[in-house]
């Protein structure tokens, strides 16, 4: 070290540590230069396509939904041209002011604000909150010009679905909705949370969805880092969803569906020769048309207050005792038994079964009754008496065979199968041994025994054919055969002539007579007690204890083409069932006759289907106010609820023992169904 | 001295390193003309003009003679020591961190001021002490002290970049002088030990993370990490001859942060390629090779070490931005010398190079009457 300190050392030093000073500085720009190529030429590939996904944002444009036709080709289901404005929560400055803006220039009603406030509240971060669809091009340009005010604000134009009958195809086509939570959880693809998307969330919307959906267009669109659009790259067209065609009949569906009118129940009308269900009408309904918009608080709160369950689909979910409806089935198992159709019993408007006394619904009695009288007539003891001698063997696989207790492949997410009770049924259910007077109970259709009404349209199909018809809900152009459902001779025709008798002849549904030449109708009318005698008479007091009316049909009597059931919730008996039936025969065979009537009656009601549940709508809103618990974030978990609820009540919780006291069949004052005997 | 004016002044001008650097610095202002949209505003202009203006500046240094210099070495390093504490005293009683002095027409760093200056003060002293002292305690308790005061003053502010750039300069200055090789490696030794306690205990918790997202980007891809990613991004989608000039997608569209400052080069590069990144290190590559030639063709101790030491600070800038916009350093936000839009970093580096200048016209000169 010593040797260094001489000025010309340092100097050495210094040549010899520059140089190694120079080296390291060159090692390092060499460095540099291998890091730069290798990111800029060996990993290249890698860098540009994050540079690509970096500039470039994909955003989806929902695919218009397939349209949903009736059997002729009309719109059930269809998409309107619409303007929208969207909320995106995350880009809002200024929430509440936004909402009050919005709310000016759209002329929003304090509940719908509410409402808005407490989805925005619950959203989280880019997924859209709707704020109002289907505006008029006035209220879209007013938005459209405020939007430097009012960021995170983002009107759009697209397609809603459209349902030109609303409520009547409520329960059957289901309606649509912006995806949820669970929904995305189960099918996690970009599509679901694109703004504008909505999918079936119920009824045919929803099991055909993959179906009507489409592929969805793509905009591609360069953004910036905070997401601001540059300009549009280029742009995809969407594909539209297939269209799906039903067999339903939809004048036919709008009909019944308006018939039923005030009364809670279901119409359900097939063609005999091809098993198309023509119809399907529950009421009341929601109109799904206000549903896609997602459902609004007091809209729900109207809906599941309401104790005529708007939001179940009654044709296949409601379960009803079948009353004297299963009588003609009844009969039909004692003939395919051997009973010889003359073979007759006195009715004295009772008989004695065990140690008591069960009751015809005519305590005068019937007198001499043959199979024809005790099924026009509807007399309770000539079925009581034949029914102990054959016993329920007989009758329970008839049952079977006619279509009760089945479910049909149909395109839909749940029938309820009700129950054909039977000595091996009641012993796993009950541990009890079949008695005497459960056959007695069974065969007036009481007792243990629920069918829906798509079953006892399927049954009244069956015995006025003799053929296995099958119900189908979709058109796919081919013609179904049915199997013959190998009844013996003229049985039949026997049946069918009863049946007619009961219509047209000395029966208990007189005023069902169709107004229309040459077309006779038969049918067999029922009335299900839903509360013991001492409960309530079953015709008047609270509506929740009046009798089911009910009652099944097929036209012509003598060559069926059309056939069908008719259930009116505590209608007080089968006086509420049998005029809705005649009335969507009516429109079936004669249009204008059948719209006469119904014109008539709508103006005592107040309006269409549609009409009255906006009054509704409007009148319960106003009393009703903000102070309204909001609705639950996707309707389709309170349907679901609703079912639950269904299917506990659906059986009967306790033991039926009693015997059960008939009621009078024909509704009482109805002068022209009384009885000539 | 008064041969400096003389005639053909322009001849004598190092115009092997003005035309590399001219050409580094119009590059640069056309990358800032496309950061800024494709305008001349705010950016280009702006760097254009003080490019202009501190290289009349350094012309002027050029000139000054090596007795006025030496002699001005330490009230220099006085007076910028005094601005520093004055910053610091004038960031305490506004009653938060302040890096520079608002003089109404520009804004004075002083820090930046301190990087050539301590290589200038480190020169004068090491020049001064006698060569048999080299090797002995007098050699480094000094220099310790003059390195030691500006650095403390600048963590103070906090500014771990230039205390970096002020240790780095002043190191390769006590390395060139000759100070023992031990001692070097001791310091080596010692640093290892300490920069993992320094790390835990002394630095600032964004600092911290800085340095953790270094050694793992992809940690935290939107937060700290963000940078970097975006910035390997920007230069690896450039690929070999980029996506054209006014087209880089990563800096128009604000992917890439501070697009007309540190990640300048990656602006560069995202718009030119791998070609203009080498362009770009062949510049930086002709400036430093001159500047050590420079030195080692110095008459004299002192201009040797003013000379490597102007150098080396000229190599910590580049060098170390490159290396953070490659990903291979933390984030530390040093501006790239003659590319970033910024008025300090620009002074200081045209102070770096008229110095320079003046060393390589003392050589030409032939004054070699202060060697000692």
């Amino acid at each position: 070290m010593k040797k260094r300190t001489t000025p010309a050392a340092l100097r050495q030093t210094f040549d010899r540590r520059s140089f190694a000073i120079g080296s390291v500085q060159g090692g390092v720009g060499l460095i540099l230069a291998a890091r730069m190529g290798y990111i800029a030429v060996a990993e290249n590939e890698k860098y540009e396509m994050e540079s690509e996904s970096n500039r470039v944002n994909l955003s989806l444009i929902p695919p218009r939904r397939g349209w949903i036709l009736d059997r002729n080709g009309a719109p059930l289901a269809s998409n309107e041209a619409d303007f929208r404005v969207d909320i995106i929560p995350d880009r809002l400055v200024n929430a509440e002011q936004a909402v009050d803006t919005l709310g000016e220039l759209l002329h929003l009603t304090p509940v719908e604000i509410q409402d808005l406030k407490d989805k925005l509240e619950d959203s989280r971060g880019f997924q859209p909150v709707q704020v109002a669809s289907g505006l008029d091009y006035d209220e879209f340009a007013a938005v459209s010009v405020r939007l430097p005010d009012l960021p995170g604000v983002v009107p759009q134009r697209g397609f809603s679905r459209y349902y030109p009958t609303g409520p009547s195809v409520g329960h059957l086509i289901g309606y649509v909705g912006a995806a949820s939570a669970e929904e995305y959880e189960e099918e996690p693809i970009p599509l679901l949370v694109t703004p504008g998307f909505k999918l079936g969330k119920d009824g045919l919307e929803k099991q055909f969805e993959q179906t009507l959906r489409g592929q969805p267009g793509a905009r591609r669109v360069e953004v910036t880092a905070s997401g601001r659009i540059v300009r549009d790259l280029e742009t995809r067209e969407d594909v539209q969803g297939q269209a799906i065609q039903l067999a339903i009949d939809g004048p036919l569906q709008d009909y019944a569906a308006r018939r039923i009118g005030l009364e809670s129940g279901s119409a359900v009308v097939i063609d005999c020769v091809t098993g198309d269900l023509m119809c399907m009408a529950s009421m009341p309904s929601f109109d799904p048309n206000s549903f896609s918009d997602g459902i609004g608080r007091v809209e729900y709160k109207m809906l599941s207050e309401n104790d005529r369950v708007p939001l179940r689909n009654k044709v296949l979910k409601g379960l009803y005792p079948p009353g004297s409806t299963v009588k003609p089935m009844v009969a039909m198992s004692f003939l395919e038994a051997g009973l010889d159709p003359e073979a007759s019993t006195v009715c004295t408007g009772g008989l004695r079964v065990g140690n008591r006394v069960f009751h015809c619904w005519n305590r005068r009695g019937h007198g001499r009754v043959n199979m024809a009288k005790g099924i026009y007539q509807s007399c309770d003891v000539y079925f009581y008496h034949f029914a102990q001698k054959l016993g329920m063997d007989v009758i329970a696989p008839m049952a079977h065979r006619c279509g009760m207790g089945q479910q049909f492949p149909l395109p839909v997410a749940s029938q309820f199968y009700g129950t054909v009770p039977d000595p091996a049924w009641k012993l796993k259910k009950y541990g009890r041994e079949w008695q005497p007077y459960d056959t007695v109970n069974a065969t007036i259709g009481q007792g243990y025994m629920l069918a829906n009404p798509l079953q006892l349209a399927v049954m009244a199909a069956r015995l006025a054919t003799g053929k296995k018809v099958m119900p189908r809900l979709m058109l796919d152009g081919s013609q179904p055969t049915f199997d013959s459902m190998n009844f013996h001779g003229n049985h039949v025709e026997v049946i069918q002539n009863a049946m007619s008798d009961v219509v047209n002849g000395p029966g208990t549904a007189g005023r069902a007579r169709l107004p229309v030449d040459d077309i006779l109708m038969a049918g067999k009318t029922g009335t299900a007690q839903v509360v013991s005698l001492n409960v309530s008479s079953g015709k008047g007091g609270p509506w929740k204890y009046r009798d089911h009316g009910l009652f099944i049909f097929f036209a012509p009597f003598n060559n069926p083409r059309y056939a069908g059931a008719v259930v009116i919730e505590h209608g007080g008996g089968s006086g509420a069932a049998y005029p809705v039936a005649r009335d969507i025969m009516t429109f079936l065979f004669d249009p204008a006759k059948g719209l006469e009537a119904l014109h008539a009656l709508e103006k005592q009601w107040g309006g269409t289907a549609q009409e009255r549940l906006a009054a509704r709508y409007s009148k319960y809103a106003a009393e009703a106010g903000v102070d309204v618990p909001p609705a639950p974030s996707d309707p389709a978990t309170l349907v679901k609820h609703v079912d639950a609820e269904a299917r506990a009540a659906a059986q009967p919780a306790a033991m039926a023992t009693g015997a059960i006291r008939p009621r009078p069949d024909p509704v009482a004052g109805d002068t022209r169904t009384e009885p000539d005997t | 001295m008064n041969s400096s004016i003389l005639p053909g002044p322009l001849s004598t001008l190092p115009w092997r390193v003005l035309i590399p650097l001219t050409l580094l610095t119009c590059f640069g202002a056309m990358v800032l003309y496309s950061a800024a949209g494709g305008s001349l505003q705010p950016f280009a202009t702006n760097h254009l003009l003080r490019y202009g203006v501190f290289l009349v500046m350094a012309l002027i240094m050029s000139l000054f003679p090596q007795n006025l210099v030496r002699l001005g070495a330490y009230p220099a390093y006085g007076a910028v020591l005094i601005l520093l504490v004055l910053v610091e005293a004038l960031g305490a009683m506004g009653g938060g961190s302040q890096r520079w002095l608002e003089l109404g027409f520009v804004r004075l760093q002083p820090s930046e001021l301190m990087k050539p200056v301590i290589v200038l003060v480190l020169a004068a002293f090491y020049h001064s002490l006698p060569a048999s002292m080299v090797g002995s305690w007098r050699a480094l308790i000094p220099a310790g002290v003059l390195i030691a005061l500006p650095t403390g003053l600048v963590l103070m502010q906090p500014d771990l970049g230039t205390a970096l750039a002020i240790v780095f300069g002043a190191g390769v200055i006590m390395f060139l002088a000759g100070l023992p090789m031990r001692w070097f490696v001791g310091a080596g030794v010692a640093a290892m030990v300490a920069i993992p306690l320094a790390f835990i205990f002394g630095l600032k918790d964004y600092q911290k993370r800085r340095v953790t997202t270094f050694l793992d980007p992809e940690s935290d891809p939107l937060g700290a990490g963000y940078h970097i990613t975006q910035s390997k991004i920007a230069i690896g989608s450039g690929g070999l001859d980029g996506k054209g000039f006014g087209n880089g997608s990563q800096s128009h569209l604000n992917y890439l942060p501070e697009p007309h400052t540190d990640f300048v080069f990656a602006t560069m590069a995202e718009e030119w390629g791998l070609i203009g990144g080498l362009l770009v290190l062949l510049i930086f590559g002709i400036v430093l090779r001159w500047g050590l030639t420079v030195a080692r063709n110095a008459p004299d101790r002192f201009s040797q070490l003013l000379a490597a030491g102007m150098t080396a600070t000229i190599f910590f800038y580049a060098s170390i931005n490159l290396m953070m916009v490659m990903g291979l350093a933390p984030v530390v936000g040093i501006p790239l010398p003659w590319m970033s839009h910024g008025g300090s970093s620009m002074m200081t580096n045209m102070i770096c190079i008229g110095t320079l200048m003046m060393v390589d016209r003392w050589t030409k000169t032939g004054n070699r009457s202060n060697f000692s």
